[in-house]
């Protein structure tokens, strides 16, 4: 047992959808049980924080860590982790891009605290409680609380990251390639994607159906159209994120009949993959004056939203830079 | 490179162009900055950067110390990049590991703090310094010439280019919208400042070229489509139908005798309807080719389909053809000639001076035709009243040097005023004046033409005519009364005349425009087509290939017209006999293991350069198709196309040593 | 204008993409004619406004600078026929982008300048920055360094171990 290579999971801000994607490994997870020792996995396992703190740094051969950093627990934790850790890696989209909840960057912390707990309809809280990170129980004793941060970081803007596996959550095929890569020292460039450094197109089944002068006339949205099963989805007027987006996860949405949203982020050569695909599209947009464009591009009533979906932590913007002076 | 082991090792050079840039950029402290910028081997500035011990200095440093990239700060690129680029060749180097600042025309000229303009400097020379590291080896592409030229315009201008590159055994289409060449020149009756006769000169050439056997003279035509690039130019021309066959018409004017109207009815454009024509006519009597043709806006037979048509019937070689159609034509040239000319500013634009109320007030266009011999009067200068005039006042800067109608100067008005002063005074012996703001007469024997004319007796009145109003105590109320505050003497005079001569300017003409957008050539602020540099340049344009002559050019006289198109001929044969032409490397790529064949670049060229590969379903860029603007770059959603001299990391990298600085070092720089 | 800093001493700064047919041979004509204008832009010359590429814009506004602006032809004088047009389309959908983002549209400006065009220039780079200096400045190095303030304060209560700090920090930061 001793010898085997240490490895730890760890979930910050995320949905449990990357801790699901490890099982998804179905039987390929015995390998992995076999070849190494997982010291840490608070979904699977009960080993506590003060167990890795009691390990020597570097001890861990790889943690692999999923979820975007928003509270100064999931920093203290990514921190440790890495103390503790020979090699880290984002794992899934939060991690590696900031992915869903890094949306939050859209809105001022207290802007989303107040709605959370006092404005949105459901809600029912007359003293207008707030969480706070510290109060003294019936026990008198005084547990703390995580603090919530005003921004969402992706892994890699709060310690050094190793690789980066993309995904939402990432395929089993990336997650068993990385596993073997790291256990039998065969791993890429720190820095490295893990994942092939092209778009999404090239395995899509659509992509034979995309006419090669596609304009855009009008711009739907899945809800508004029967959607044909066939063809490319940009030429049914859908904003399709693969031509700008990793592909590896074998085109699971285009093939279930979805657009493509862009959880495997951009590919090497792109810095901002929302700034990308929105170029792309946009310059085929039917229209030369003004008028005639803002119509068309109507149909894109959130752009942030749609193009920056898992993407805006790790966006060159990062967030919302500015807010109106509140009243 | 071997010998700097991998290692960037730059030349910094900055240029004080004499004081033009070191007096608002301090030279010596962005010389001082730059020598602390990673890479950096030398730094250094000097006088003129541009001339032979400037170039010299940036070879010497190449080979010295080993230098494999080179930054200028100097004028702006289109001026002197070419320079730079040569001297790092010469130093051993590929010419695209230099990079410009340009320091001069968008900085030291446009900026009034030096403070302002050093920092400035500075920003761009990090940029520069910072982006010439990532810069490659490229190969510039050579584009063969196609040997044919077009030259577009058939005045002076066309004219001369054409016979220069006739001469020199090069095939010319010369393209005319007119039935005639000759344009405005074949109008006048003498030319200034030798007074030799303007159809004595035009003439001969204008039979020379009908005659030239490298000459195709397409006249009635128009250019209506210009694909391709310098060397491969696609040209489509629409000959517009003549209604008679040209290999036919032998220009016997026979079907004008038998036409149907007994008496010209319509006014002649080329005498400025000073006289009439018929509906089929010759233009005028030297007309180039000798033609015939018909108007369907005055023909009776295509406006209400009933005539006799005693013209077909005239015709005994059977010429005359009213089912002609339009004819397209397209040619394949390497270069082109515009010779487009200009417009005579509408004297109507100018109310007070009466042209079109008052029948007395000409322009100087219609009194050439007045005084020439072959002329609408045979050269008597009569008026519209049949009267002789006795005195004649003319009227200078009639639409130029006003801001209200044009503000240039049309270079030509004062000599040819005044030697219209000198004919009229020799047709009718009146008394002639001159209204005048300055006296213009630049050039070569123009003061000494202007000195001998004005010794003939004729007046100069320096000052701007404000008002021009009949003569009531005229008992015909013919007289006009020409109203002018005479400057020298500072007193309002009126001087009442029987004829006013308005001096009219010269300007773009008015589908300058359209053909400017059809050739892809810009157009200065006042509409005449820009040259690529006035000095430099002086014919170019900025789309290589497309050379410029005559007053499409700008306002210019016979001598300097001719000269021009001279050199533009000249620049052409260059460009053909060098055989071919070598291109901006600037074309962008595909990698084809990057691309995932999304399509989304195919349809975003405007050259169709960029194709999909079905067989291998990724997209492909035809390097010879591509122009180089960069738009499918930009567009390629996963950046798998690159743009040489212009690819991402390299504008990252200027944008980032733009912004890249240290404020606590800018707000030193301050104190 | 140029020495009319904004309070902390700063200098608007615009980075300016000017095509190289239409924009930056304006710029040169502005040059050689002589029209002064604001000091605070800087030009890179692309061949045409549709190599612009909207992470151009981002990067220079993530690296500090407190305006974009984008110069091009004319529509239908494009020197590569119909770059421009891909400009303008990219533009009206990105600049909603920017504004979704907080950033003022008076930063962000497209403009057609033929090559004639020298003085306007001048008009164009004077009323953007002074529109800039009436926002002030933009400074998005400085923001990303205020934000990430939040994440140093954890070393420091791991130092001093307790909590207080960071609340008392946050209440710093989240009001102030």
């Amino acid at each position: 047992m001793a010898d085997k290579p240490k490895v730890a999971f760890y979930w910050c801000a995320s949905c449990g959808g990357c801790e699901e994607s490890i099982v998804d490994l179905a039987e390929d997870i015995l390998f992995v049980a076999d070849n190494v020792d997982i010291v840490m996995w608070p979904v699977g396992l009960d080993f506590k924080r003060h167990d890795v703190e009691a390990m020597p740094d570097k001890s861990i051969l790889a943690a692999l860590i999923n979820g975007a950093i928003r509270t100064s627990e999931q920093e203290e934790m990514a921190h440790l982790m890495r103390q503790k850790s020979q090699v880290v890696i984002a794992y899934g989209a939060c991690a590696h891009q900031g992915g869903i909840p890094a949306l939050a960057n859209q809105f001022e912390l207290e802007e989303i605290l107040r709605w959370v707990y006092h404005d949105s309809p459901s809600t029912y809280n007359d003293e207008k409680t707030r969480p706070q990170t510290k109060f003294y129980d019936e026990n008198g004793r005084i547990p703390e609380l995580p603090q919530l941060w005003n921004v969402v970081r992706t892994l890699d803007q709060v310690i050094d990251v190793d690789y980066y596996l993309p995904g939402c959550p990432p395929s089993p095929k990336l997650l068993k390639d990385a596993v073997i890569a790291l256990l039998t020292g065969n791993v890429p460039p720190k820095g490295t994607v893990l994942a092939p450094d092209i778009a999404l197109c090239e395995e899509c089944p659509r992509k034979e159906t995309k006419p090669t002068d596609l304009v855009f006339d009008e711009f739907k949205r899945p809800h508004q159209v029967m959607i044909d099963t066939e063809k490319c989805l940009l030429a049914q007027g859908l904003i399709c994120m693969g031509p700008a987006t990793r592909a590896g996860c074998g085109a699971l949405c285009t093939i279930g009949n979805m657009p493509c949203s862009g959880c495997y982020g951009p590919t090497s050569r792109v810095r901002d993959q929302g700034a990308k695909i929105l170029s792309s599209i946009a310059s085929s947009v039917n229209g030369k004056t003004e008028h005639e464009i803002d119509k068309i591009i109507a149909g894109i009533p959130d752009p942030v939203g749609t193009f920056y979906r898992y993407g805006l932590a790790g966006s060159i913007l990062r967030k919302k830079v500015k807010f109106e002076e509140r009243v | 490179m071997e010998k700097t082991n991998g290692q960037i090792r730059i030349g910094f050079y900055i240029c004080h162009c004499g004081t033009n840039i070191a007096s608002s950029v301090d030279v010596q402290k962005v010389t001082d900055f730059a020598a602390t910028l990673p890479n950096v081997v030398v730094a250094k500035h000097y006088k003129y950067m541009c001339s032979d011990p400037g170039q010299d200095m940036i070879i010497n440093d190449i080979k010295e110390q080993n230098l494999n990239r080179v930054v200028v700060a100097a004028c702006s690129p289109f001026l002197h990049e070419r320079t730079f680029r040569n001297a790092t060749f010469q130093g051993g180097l590929n010419q695209f590991y230099f990079q410009m600042v340009n320091t001069r025309e968008q900085n030291a000229w446009v900026h009034l703090d030096p403070l302002a303009s050093t920092d400035k400097a500075i920003d761009l020379v990090r940029a520069a310094v910072q982006r010439v590291a990532s810069h490659k080896p490229l190969e510039q592409k050579k584009v063969p010439i196609h040997p044919d030229v077009l030259v577009i315009g058939g005045g002076i201008a066309g004219i001369h280019a054409a016979l220069t590159l006739g001469n020199a055994g090069k095939k010319v289409y010369l393209v005319e919208k007119e039935p005639t060449i000759g344009g405005h020149m074949a109008m006048f009756d003498k030319t200034f400042p030798t007074l030799d006769c303007a159809a004595c000169i035009l003439t001969p050439k204008m039979s020379a070229v009908k005659n030239h056997p490298n000459i195709k003279l397409c006249t009635y035509s128009e250019v209506e489509k210009i694909d391709g690039y310098v060397g491969n130019f696609k040209v489509t021309i629409k000959h517009k139908p003549r209604f008679i066959i040209d290999d036919l018409c032998v220009g016997c004017m026979d079907c004008v005798e038998a036409c149907v109207y007994k008496e010209a009815r319509f006014p002649d454009e080329f005498n400025q309807g000073l006289s009439r024509r018929k509906p089929v006519y010759m233009p005028f009597p030297q007309a180039t080719p000798q033609l015939v043709l018909i108007d369907p806006e005055t023909c009776i037979w295509f406006k209400s389909g009933k005539c006799k048509k005693t013209c077909v019937d005239a015709c005994e070689r059977k010429a005359v053809d009213l089912e002609q159609q339009a004819r397209v034509e397209e040619v394949e040239v390497g270069s082109i000639v515009v010779a487009t000319g200009f417009q005579p500013f509408d004297s109507k634009k100018i109310s007070y001076y009466g042209y079109g109320n008052y029948p007395n007030v000409y322009t100087s266009l219609e009194v050439e035709r007045l005084i020439n011999a072959s002329g609408p009067t045979q050269g008597v200068v009569v008026l519209r009243d049949g009267s002789h005039p006795k005195t004649i006042g003319i009227v200078h800067c009639v639409g130029s040097r006003d801001k209200n109608t044009n503000s240039w100067c049309s270079r030509v008005c004062c000599l040819y005023s005044v030697k219209l002063a000198h004919l009229l005074k020799e047709h009718t012996g009146a008394e002639i004046y001159n209204f005048y703001i300055d006296m213009r007469t630049p050039g070569k024997s123009m003061e000494e033409f202007y000195n001998r004319i004005a010794e003939e007796g004729m007046k100069f009145i320096r000052g701007r005519v404000a008002d021009i109003y009949p003569d009531m105590s005229d008992p015909d109320h013919k007289k006009l009364i020409m109203k002018a505050e005479d400057t020298l003497i500072q007193e309002i005079i009126k001087v009442p005349v029987d004829m006013v001569v308005l001096s009219v300017g010269l300007e773009p003409r008015h589908d300058a425009q359209q053909v400017r957008r059809m050739l892809n050539i810009s157009c200065s602020t006042e509409g005449f087509y820009i040259e690529r540099h006035p000095k430099l340049a002086p014919v170019s344009t900025f789309t290589d290939g497309i050379f410029l002559a005559g007053c499409c050019q700008g306002p210019k006289d016979i001598p300097d017209t001719v000269a021009q198109a001279g050199a533009a001929a000249a620049e052409v044969l260059a460009l053909i006999d060098r055989g071919f032409i070598e291109l901006e490397p600037n074309t962008a790529f595909i990698t084809e293991e990057e691309c995932s064949g999304c399509k989304s670049c195919i349809h975003l060229c405007p050259y169709t350069a960029i194709s999909f590969l079905e067989e291998k379903k990724k997209a492909f860029i035809n390097e010879a198709l591509c122009k180089g603007c960069g738009t499918c770059v930009a567009a390629c959603p996963s950046g798998s196309i690159k743009q040489n001299l212009f690819d991402d990391e390299e504008i990252y990298s200027e944008i980032d040593g733009i912004l890249n600085f240290d404020h606590i070092s800018r707000e030193l720089s301050y104190v | 204008m140029y020495k009319e800093k904004t309070e902390k001493g700063h200098q608007i700064k615009i980075v300016a993409f000017f095509c190289n047919w239409c924009t930056y041979t304006a710029a040169d004509l502005a040059g050689v004619s002589r029209i002064k204008h604001a000091p605070n832009f800087r030009v890179i010359r692309v061949m045409c406004s549709g190599r612009v590429d909207p992470q151009f814009i981002l990067d220079a506004f993530s690296k500090g600078a407190d305006g974009v602006l984008i110069g091009g032809c004319h529509p239908g004088d494009c020197h590569y026929i119909e770059g421009n047009y891909k400009c303008l389309r990219r533009f009206q959908l990105f600049k909603k982008v920017v504004a979704d983002l907080g950033i003022e549209a008076d930063r962000l400006r497209l403009e057609w300048i033929s090559a004639s065009e020298g003085d306007k220039v001048r008009l164009v780079i004077n009323d953007m920055v002074s529109k800039i200096q009436k926002l002030g400045p933009l400074d998005l190095p400085a923001k990303y360094k205020s934000w990430d303030s939040e994440m140093e304060l954890l070393e420091k209560c791991v130092r001093e171990q307790s909590n207080e700090i960071i609340k008392e920090e946050m209440e710093v930061i989240s009001h102030g």
